[in-house]
């Protein structure tokens, strides 16, 4: 079993451990740092932050089970609904790229659906050397069980060292089970991607509690490397009509539909034009619209700017606006290029669902409202004066 | 019906504060409760049992204090509570927490489904669902916001779910048993009753450890997860802003110079 200790000789019950501690495990008693084992991690925070080498930790992980070096190519799950590849496989596929230079090795792509052949060739321009194509009525839509039967089998086949797929929702709900089939490690939502140079694994930089502290994962005797990533977060990979590649057409014989889950129906939600976990710019209400229909006027705005709605619990609770919309904890994360937040206090549930946006616009009237504390711009003001002007100003300036 | 559900204790979000000099997660006194998705499936699993009848059990691994969340569970209608605590759990990933939840649900034997949130508050990963359907072998409805029809007297028995995703959502036809994962969206759970608080704090709580649960060592803990966290740090601290102020036409004048380059 793994251990840890604090060596009672060297501390000198300075506390830095207790701060560097995400688990809220230490305590100082009588000048010494004293780690409360039901609650510790053993992640080793607080090795890295003592200044005396006075914790000492013992890791005992797992060992490789497999020839690690046969394992080769960086992979994207090219997800796709009917028949159009997602844009976060080219985010995916711009990452693949970078990593698979270090790795001196080939970016692959696994495509799974039904008459989606032309979709492969739309991967090799984006990046793809290699296009896993496997082309069945059973894979038409997206079912977790077959999913990861047909990958699982390629995988294995072929053999990637990483396996990066969008941290959606269908990319986080199947590579949980493929990583548990095939027994790999899986780091969910990702927002960084590295190689380390000497040793040649993936570092993969994620946040948790919401973003207020980031996390370093690797599963170093493990293959392949599999993380989901988050969207928006990485840049495209763009068309090169100059790219050539492969596709590797795989027949599953053994693939037997599983007949316990049947995908009866997909509903588009009409309430919206653009989802907000796609669109790069979000004008976002909340308690201080005061009213439903007020939110016409975020609808407005979000035309004017190409964007899409979103809405703070409070909203949502009241029933002024779709659950689907709702940013936050208890909602969805979102990342775009702009979020406009629009009589939205910030409370750190919401905060959480949105504050790695790259520019965060922030209207309210309350000079002290949270929220001003993550804005790029702040503007305090009433947002029924302030988003007229701006529509007006939009408009004008198209 | 036989229902179970999975719950974790995560620290109370509203609570957690950031050390403005240290820019660190204050930890120290903030409360535990029941990962906010995780109320949303007790509350289902109780529904159902109301609608249908059976019994539903609910199931924690995590530290000794972890007893407070599953006897809350309990006061809110759920009939049984089992916890998972050993130190050789600690360290676990999602493979290997997915493994060990998915053992003592084997224990419980008989179940129509099997009931989470659709991640924690705290990881945010939304893998060890999925990772319990994986290990059991059970079909999967992820991100559920309504169970429209469960058909018991069919066989096998039948359960149509609404499955929220980006753009709308999938209706899936799913046979029991199987495995949801549940958003906000699917309900809105009930406070604790007296009686039931009363009922709560009397029972007898089983506490189960690896070897209950027939599991090697090697499979569970860091030493069979197939991630490691190397390092945990705090982003660096978001600078404040720049506040514009002034009359709406100018700030909005000025606004609009500033962000004209990203639209």
């Amino acid at each position: 079993m793994s251990s840890i200790r604090v060596i009672d000789s060297k501390c000198t019950g300075c506390s830095l451990c207790v701060k560097a501690c995400p688990f809220g495990a230490i305590e100082i008693k009588d000048r010494l740092a004293v780690i409360d084992l039901t609650k510790c991690n053993i992640c080793g925070a607080c090795k890295d932050a003592c200044k005396f080498e006075a914790i000492e930790v013992v890791k005992k992980v797992g060992i490789p089970k497999k020839d690690l070096s046969s394992y080769k190519g960086v992979w994207v799950f090219a997800e796709q609904r009917d028949s159009v590849v997602s844009t976060v496989v080219f985010e995916l596929l711009a990452k693949a790229q970078v990593l698979a230079k270090d790795l001196r090795t080939y970016v692959g792509a696994v495509l799974l659906g039904h008459n989606i052949k032309e979709q492969a060739q739309k991967l090799i321009l984006r990046g793809a050397d290699k296009v896993f194509l496997v082309d069945e009525p059973g894979l038409k839509n997206y079912i977790a069980e077959n999913y990861t039967s047909a990958i699982s089998h390629i995988i294995n086949k072929y053999k990637p060292e990483i396996f990066l797929a969008g941290a959606t929702s269908c990319g986080r709900s199947l590579v949980s089970r493929i990583a548990v089939s095939i027994y790999a490690g899986l780091t969910a939502d990702c927002t960084g991607l590295d190689i380390d140079p000497v040793k040649d694994i993936l570092i993969q930089t994620r946040p948790a509690f919401g973003g207020n502290i980031m996390a370093r994962i690797i599963s170093p005797n493990f293959r392949p490397q599999m993380a989901t990533v988050r969207h928006k977060v990485m840049p495209e990979a763009q068309p090169d009509r100059s790219r050539k590649g492969e596709v590797i057409e795989e027949k599953i014989d053994s693939l037997s539909e599983d007949k316990r889950v049947k995908f009866v129906d997909f509903i588009k939600e009409v309430t919206s034009t653009v989802n907000i976990a796609e669109a790069d710019i979000i004008v976002s209400g909340g308690r201080g619209m005061q009213a439903p229909e007020n939110f016409k006027l975020l609808e407005e705005l979000a035309q004017a700017l190409g964007g899409a709605v979103g809405s703070s619990r409070a909203a949502v609770d009241a029933g002024w606006y779709p659950y689907s919309h709702q940013v936050g904890q208890t909602g969805r994360t979102v990342c775009p290029k702009m979020y406009i937040a629009c009589g939205i206090s910030g409370q750190i549930q919401h905060l959480v669902g949105m504050q790695s946006s790259k520019v965060i616009v922030a209207i309210n009237k309350d000079p002290d409202a949270p929220i001003f504390k993550v804005a790029n711009y702040g503007i305090v003001a009433d947002v029924f004066d302030v988003v007229p002007l701006l529509i007006r100003k939009l408009k004008e300036s198209k | 019906m036989n229902i179970v559900v999975c719950i974790k204790q995560v620290p109370d979000s509203t609570e957690v504060r950031i050390d403005p000099e240290t820019n660190t997660l204050i930890r120290e006194g903030v409360a535990s409760i029941i990962n906010p998705f995780d109320m949303y499936a007790i509350e289902e699993a109780i529904r159902l049992k109301e609608r249908f009848g059976g019994k539903t059990t609910v199931i924690t691994m995590g530290p000794p204090q972890a007893d407070d969340a599953l006897r809350e569970a309990l006061s809110m209608g759920i009939d049984e509570a089992v916890h998972l605590s050993d130190r050789a759990f600690a360290g676990s990933d999602t493979w290997a927490t997915s493994l060990i939840l998915s053992r003592a649900v084997k224990k419980i034997a008989q179940f129509d489904l099997l009931v989470c949130g659709k991640q924690a508050s705290d990881g945010d990963t939304a893998q060890v669902g999925p990772g319990i359907a994986a290990h059991l072998n059970l079909p999967q409805a992820t991100y559920v916001r309504r169970i429209d029809t469960v058909h018991l007297d069919t066989s096998p028995k039948i359960m149509v779910v609404e499955r929220l995703v980006e753009e709308g959502y999938e209706i899936l036809e799913l046979q029991l048993p199987a495995l949801i994962t549940v958003v906000k969206e699917i309900n809105e759970p009930r406070l604790p009753s007296l009686r039931g608080k009363m009922k709560a704090r009397k029972e007898q709580i089983p506490v189960w450890t690896h070897k209950d649960l027939n599991l090697e060592e090697d499979k569970i803990g860091l030493n069979g997860s197939p991630t490691q966290v190397v390092k945990i740090f705090t982003p660096p601290a978001k600078q404040g802003g720049k506040i514009l102020q002034g009359e709406p036409k100018d700030i909005v004048e000025e606004l609009y110079k500033e962000i004209k380059d990203f639209l």
